[in-house]
């Protein structure tokens, strides 16, 4: 059976498969199995059933989400899928590999999702700079006009879908589902209060799904080959294969995908040829820049959402990103504080005001002129930006490396203060 | 460079494109309503324009029935609508984490040296605009910038010549 239901298709020294020998690996199974009469209940039963949690970020269960959208003949006519493929978190690298290797994945997974909410219109929220994906995707979304998987009434079923490309004019903030949707809209790209949540009142006031593109890539293989199988796949708690990425002085940086499950040591050491020579893992982000610092110690937990979070961390987007012992830990966490503070979106105090602070400060520790009262604020800013005292994740996502490089790389603070300088600087 | 006001004083509209109107038109058939249309507007003069002025911007509210001071709003919200001029091919310079770990800062100050251009300056002939970007997402292959639509990957000072030279040359 299919062990890499995400990558199977995926060979970057040639162009992506075309719709013919897409098809002729399983390929749009899912939709014949629709036609056949699959309600959309039952796949929503399916993919409740499958475990699938989101990957991008959050980690919420699917099947649950999808179940929010009101359906029936009361409920709004128009409804939205939408595809964040925005992107933009530091050290992300895998929905890129997705789109560029297999763009009828995304479209036939979208496919799958749209039938199940009853969305007879979704939109792909593509980052600007993703110009390649781009080409790709717009390639195959004619392909599969051309072959009546998209339109009107696809494949007999009554079901009406289009689907369109949506290319965004960049902010980190559009990742944040209400933001992206204020931007779809063609405002700025402020975060909406909730409730309602999208799935009620989203995009124009209708009931919409948001879905991160690695989360629809996992829907053909869950349709085409099964929950039972589905379940097979994974060595941990958690269902399915991921993508995973390392990134950082390692021998062989790459994005595998793997069964969840496995050792954090695995991926590192096998998969991304563990540290350069003559460097040494001090610590490492487990799932992008909005992630807590884990320690060598940490290398035998497994690649797993629960597993992960036991010690206080996220596996998030499963994309890694390693520090040597030879780069400053304190500099890696500025970089991160001056990225959150250029992509605040300035609505909230504590984001707006408060990141800036944070990034200046670090900005002087470089300089040498940090002191003990500047550690003191920024273990405040910890809690003065952290969860449930700003309007939207981006702040609170901040505080994450923030404060667990305050606790496990203290000396460091404390040697930028009493040395006046960066050591780590030759 | 000097700082400059980035708010639209134009007293005129200048009048869009029969090309630019057509892509505005086709994008009015994929939104529900004008106003989502506004950033897609921006995006379509800048492709045909290079970037957007005060008149354009002017242009746009005009055809689309959008306050100036909601458009204007969105376009300076954006980063990648560009309010000012631009150069002939703008760099879009990776400076996030990974890449940060991977020496951009290096990279970035042969990038400096060689075109005499910091961030958010362009060169004198026009050539190149330095615009830093949040994560490119190819991390693996960090440091990395793209220039126009084009990413290049694994930068080194050497690549930098010779992708400044290729790019001078085209």
């Amino acid at each position: 059976m299919v062990a890499n239901p995400l990558t199977k298709n995926i060979d970057m020294s040639r162009p992506p498969l075309d719709i013919a020998a897409y098809e002729a690996n399983d390929g749009y199974q899912s939709l014949h199995a629709i036609a056949k009469g699959l309600s959309p209940d039952d796949v929503l039963e399916l993919v409740k059933g499958s475990g699938l949690k989101g990957r991008g970020g959050a980690g919420f269960p699917t099947g649950l989400k999808w179940s929010f959208v009101p359906k029936g003949e009361n409920s709004p006519a128009q409804k939205y899928l939408v595809v964040n493929a925005d992107e933009m978190e530091p050290g992300t690298f895998k929905d890129r590999l997705l789109m560029e290797g297999d763009p009828h994945l995304l479209l036939e997974g979208m496919i799958i999702a749209a039938y199940t909410i009853q969305a007879s219109k979704s939109y792909i929220f593509l980052r600007g700079e993703y110009t390649v994906s781009e080409k790709v995707l717009r390639n195959a979304i004619k392909e599969a006009y051309e072959k009546g998987y998209l339109g009107k009434n696809i494949l007999g079923t009554g079901f009406d879908l289009d689907i369109i490309m949506h290319t965004s004019a960049g902010r980190y903030i559009c990742g944040e589902e209400t933001a992206l949707l204020n931007a779809l809209e063609g405002k700025r790209a402020n975060p909406r209060a909730k409730p309602p949540f999208p799935q009620v009142s989203g995009l124009w006031g209708k009931p919409t799904i948001v879905n991160n593109v690695e989360t629809i890539c996992n829907l053909p293989g869950i349709l085409t080959y099964g929950v039972d199988w589905y379940h097979g796949l994974t060595k941990g708690n958690d269902h399915g294969t991921k993508l995973f990425g390392v990134s950082g002085k390692v021998k062989t940086p790459g994005c595998w995908e793997l069964p969840l499950g496995l050792p954090i040591r695995e991926l590192l050491e096998n998969y991304a040829g563990g540290m350069q020579d003559g460097l040494e893992l001090k610590g490492f982000l487990p799932g992008g820049g909005s992630t807590d610092f884990m320690l060598p110690e940490h290398l035998d937990i497994a690649l797993d959402y629960d597993e992960i979070a036991k010690v206080g961390s996220r596996l998030a987007t499963g994309t890694m990103i390693v520090l040597d012992d030879r780069t400053c830990p304190v500099g890696m966490v500025g970089n991160l504080m001056k990225f959150f503070a250029h992509e605040s979106c300035g609505f909230c105090t504590p984001c707006r005001d408060g990141l800036p602070w944070v990034d200046q400060i670090f900005r002087d520790f470089e300089n040498g002129q940090g002191s003990e009262k500047d550690l003191q604020i920024l273990h405040d800013h910890v809690t003065y930006l952290g969860p449930g005292r700003t309007f939207c994740a981006l702040a609170p996502g901040a505080t994450a490396p923030l404060g667990s490089g305050l606790k496990y790389f203290k000396e460091d603070f404390e040697k930028h203060i009493t040395e006046k300088r960066c050591s780590y600087k030759h | 460079m000097s700082q400059q006001v980035i708010a639209s004083t134009a007293k005129k509209a200048r009048k869009l494109s029969a090309p630019e109107i057509a892509e505005i038109e086709h994008e009015m058939t994929l939104y529900p309503d004008k106003k989502a249309v506004g950033l897609e507007a921006l995006k379509i003069v800048q492709k045909h324009q290079g970037w957007v002025s005060d008149e354009s911007l002017l242009g746009i509210a005009k055809y689309l029935d959008i306050p100036v001071a909601d458009l204007e709003g969105v376009a300076t919200f954006f980063n990648l609508v560009y309010r000012q001029q631009v150069g002939k091919n703008v760099i879009l310079f990776c400076d996030s984490v990974s890449c940060w770990i991977m020496g951009c800062e290096g990279i970035k100050g042969h990038i400096k040296e060689q075109l005499a251009i910091d961030y958010g300056e362009t060169t004198e002939d026009g050539d190149f605009t330095l615009i830093p970007v949040p994560c490119l997402g190819d991390c693996d292959r960090a440091p990395v910038m793209m220039v126009g639509p084009d990413l290049h990957r694994n930068l080194t000072p050497e690549k930098i010549d010779s992708i400044i030279a290729d790019y001078k040359n085209k």
